[in-house]
């Protein structure tokens, strides 16, 4: 393990509140809204992770992702649909010919609990089916009993039965407690071979927030001061609005610059998102929100 | 370790939209005249001034330049409302303040928007900061008003009869109120003179208090420059003295009332000692340290002016605030996604510039942002000074700009002994996340205030004020009654 946890950063979180404030008084508008609202539409992660979930769903849900709004030009296709295991070949084949990607949560998604020849196992069958993209779970349980090791080659393993397969490692901040939790959970993700760090599943609340995704951002910026690595980041659960997307891409924007905005370093995990950025970009090329029944909602 | 990094690496690319604040919903006048015992009057000697916007050179309104005639209508005046406005329940004087505390929230917009053209600061600082701690410092001094008998329990608290204001021209209206409002609260009667290059904001709280209803002549607000100051110090009649500026003319006002029976408070220059230690939260420490020095274009006296950083986290800390810099956005003080706006005014750019100069002459390592500034108008970019010592001018003078100088230091001791070696003792701050070390330092540094993991905080609760050259008495809080009341 080549990581040193004893002097790491640690974050005042009165501190960072005020950070994220001046991040969420900057002023988008008009050609900068616009241009916003089509990076952010690029960088979703589209995902329905539900044990509801049908080939049907999975279907309709890449065909969104495919034409998000054909009814106005130059809409960019999302970045990826994010599935379970089981839907990976569903979407696969839905997607072919795009350059959408394939993501799947892996692991024992949500809770991480198993053991490592079941996760591993879990991890393989998604690649074999077709996943370009992995999103496994760190193991909270071990990382709060202070085993950092386990965790650290427990993401080392998973990263090599990845192959050739991106892996973006979910650290569940909701469930971490500290900005100097997150803080460590993302150097080990990162020092053990992860392609993204990502926030959270989704199934825990408090899902992604500013303060978390600004510890993330910072950690990615002083690994890549080190090694010469840059690493992604995807935030998830809980950015509904444009609104709120737009801050983190401001965020995104001053603490990491212009090499991460794109979605090969970008991500947003959410699935209702779109529809409101969608809607935003609509307003600002025709001046009027439009009902949003105009959207359509799979 | 190896450092990828390089100046453009972290460049942010998105460019934001001008957002400039609307300066259509605001009325000034093309000429302001005196406001004395209730109206707004001409000057005796009929002279104007140009009041400038110092983000584009442009005359935003002619100002009246108070004699000595006009500072004595004045203070006739307010020495004739005094009788009445200290005899009046105290209860009846809160109202008053009150009212002018809504009135000054219902307007906030304009004036933000006047502040920051008179001014040049961000309007992201007038509107958030300054407007609403002026409102905030008007409520908690109404408040008092009728509970004097419980601030100074059994002795009796009178107030003192006319009180002379002199503010500076970095915080035109918050001052005005710092000023204002304990006077008025303990039954003083008032004549203020704004800065020569920020009476605007004060000329509007003339037209507030006007609209109030205030008795005639308990606030009287006259224009002009360090003459018309003069006048005031040397008036016979005035009472007390209130200044809050540079401690050069602090110093002049100090003799000038020695021997007399004029009471005196002085609020003056800092140079402020921002100190982290290897154990902060470095990156807030950071944040922090940007806050300290570029607030207000550094025209801040307690500006955290000189930063200690302990040599084991120097590269780190040097390397972040170098990062952040480059990210500041400086221009237009009235677009609100401006970090660093103008400074006030030719004669303190000069200044600084010419700081700047002699710390290059000194042989300190400078660094600022590839940034553009705009072609008219007062600019300074952000200004590092690095591998400087406490022999430094740069360390031992006041700039009053955006210029920070960085020293090293090894323990806690050494820290303590330069912090307070300095003829100042206005601010500190301190950052670690060791509540002991806070305490440690809190108590040994000789200053008015010291901040623990924040910087330039102010509440109209807590009181302000300095140590050796920074000043005497203290604004705000409980404190801030006292040198406005006398006891039996």
């Amino acid at each position: 393990m080549l990581l040193n946890l004893n002097n790491l950063p640690v974050y005042d979180t009165t501190g960072v509140n005020e950070r994220i404030e001046r991040f969420c008084s900057r002023s988008i508008k008009k050609a900068s809204k616009a241009a916003g609202l089509k990076l952010a539409i690029s960088m979703v992660d589209l995902t329905t992770l539900e044990g509801k979930d049908t080939p049907g769903k999975v279907k309709q849900l890449c065909y969104k992702a495919m034409h998000p709004h054909d009814s106005i030009k130059d809409v960019p296709t999302v970045a990826a649909v994010c599935v379970y295991p089981a839907y990976v070949g569903t979407a696969k084949k839905a997607l072919q010919g795009s350059d959408i990607k394939v993501a799947s949560v892996a692991t024992a998604f949500p809770s991480g609990q198993s053991n490592l020849e079941v996760k591993l196992n879990d991890v393989k069958f998604a690649v074999d089916q077709g996943a370009d993209e992995i999103d496994m779970v760190i193991s909270r349980g071990q990382f709060l009993a202070g085993n950092y090791q386990y965790v650290f080659d427990e993401i080392a393993s998973v990263k090599e039965a990845c192959g050739e397969a991106h892996l973006k490692v979910i650290l569940e901040t909701g469930e971490l407690d500290t900005l100097d939790n997150v803080r460590k959970a993302s150097e080990i993700a990162m020092h053990a071979g992860a392609n993204f760090i990502k926030t959270s599943t989704g199934k825990i609340q408090p899902a992604a927030t500013m303060q978390v995704t600004y510890v993330m951002l910072d950690a990615i910026k002083d690994f890549y001061i080190k090694t010469g690595k840059m690493i992604g980041m995807k935030p998830a659960g809980g950015i509904s609005t444009a609104k709120i997307a737009l801050q983190y891409l401001v965020m995104l924007n001053e603490v990491l610059g212009e090499k991460w905005m794109n979605k090969n370093y970008f991500r947003f995990g959410a699935s209702s998102l779109v529809n409101d950025l969608l809607m935003q970009l609509v307003k600002t090329e025709t001046g009027m929100y439009q009902s949003p029944n105009y959207f359509s909602k799979d | 370790m190896r450092n990828h990094a390089t100046n453009t690496t972290f460049k942010a690319s998105w460019k934001y939209s001008e957002a400039p604040e609307s300066t259509d919903h605001i009325q000034i006048k093309k000429q302001y005249d005196l406001y004395i015992d209730g109206n707004f009057v001409k000057p005796v000697k009929g002279k104007y001034v140009d009041t400038i916007n110092p983000s584009n050179d442009k005359k935003i309104a002619g100002v009246a330049e108070a004699s000595a005639e006009d500072v004595d209508l004045a203070v006739k005046a307010a020495r004739r409302a005094f009788k009445s406005w200290s005899n009046l329940s105290g209860r009846e004087r809160g109202k008053y303040v009150f009212r002018i505390a809504r009135l000054i929230q219902e307007r906030a917009r304009e004036f933000a928007v006047i502040e920051s053209l008179d001014g040049g600061k961000p309007i992201r600082e007038s509107r958030d900061i300054d407007i609403p701690l002026a409102a905030n410092h008007f409520f908690y001094y109404a408040g008092w008003a009728d509970k004097l008998a419980y601030a100074f329990p059994n002795r009796h608290p009178k107030p003192i009869g006319v009180a002379g204001q002199i503010i500076p021209w970095n915080f035109p209206l918050l001052m005005a109120a710092w000023k204002i409002a304990p006077a008025l609260a303990t039954g003083n009667t008032v004549v203020l003179k704004p800065a020569e290059t920020t009476p605007l904001t004060a000329l509007k709280l003339a037209e507030v208090i006007q609209q109030c209803g205030l008795p005639k002549g308990v606030v009287n607000i006259i224009t002009g420059a360090g003459e018309t100051g003069a006048s005031i110090v040397n008036h016979p009649d005035v009472d007390k003295i209130a200044f809050t500026g540079s401690t050069e003319v602090g110093k002049y006002i100090q003799k000038a009332t020695a021997g007399t029976h004029k009471k005196l408070t002085l609020e003056l220059g800092g140079k402020g000692a921002n100190i982290i230690f290897e154990d902060a939260a470095i990156d807030q420490a950071v944040e922090g340290i940007i806050n300290a020095i570029f607030f207000n274009q550094g025209h801040v006296c307690c500006a955290g002016s000189r930063l200690f950083v302990q040599e084991s986290a120097a590269d780190l800390v040097i390397r972040k605030l170098k990062d952040r810099i480059d990210t500041l956005i400086i221009g237009d003080p009235l677009d609100k996604n401006t970090d660093i706006g103008a400074i006030n005014s030719k004669k303190q750019l000069e200044t600084i510039q010419n700081y700047i100069a002699i710390g290059l002459k000194e042989g300190a390592e400078i660094y600022q942002p590839k940034c553009t500034l705009p072609k008219t108008g007062n600019w300074c970019a952000p200004t590092l000074f690095l591998n400087v010592s406490q022999s430094h001018r740069i360390v031992q003078e006041e700039i009053f700009g955006p210029v920070l100088v960085i020293q090293t230091f090894r323990t806690i001791d050494e820290v303590i002994e330069k912090a307070n070696n300095t003829p100042y003792g206005l601010s500190a701050g301190v950052w670690t996340q060791k509540g002991s070390k806070i305490f440690h330092l809190t108590q040994n540094l000789n200053a008015g205030v010291v901040w623990a993991n924040t910087f330039n905080k102010f509440d109209p609760t807590s009181p302000f004020g300095g140590y050796k050259e920074s000043g005497y008495g203290r604004e705000g809080g409980l404190h801030g009654l006292k040198p406005y009341v006398k006891f039996d």
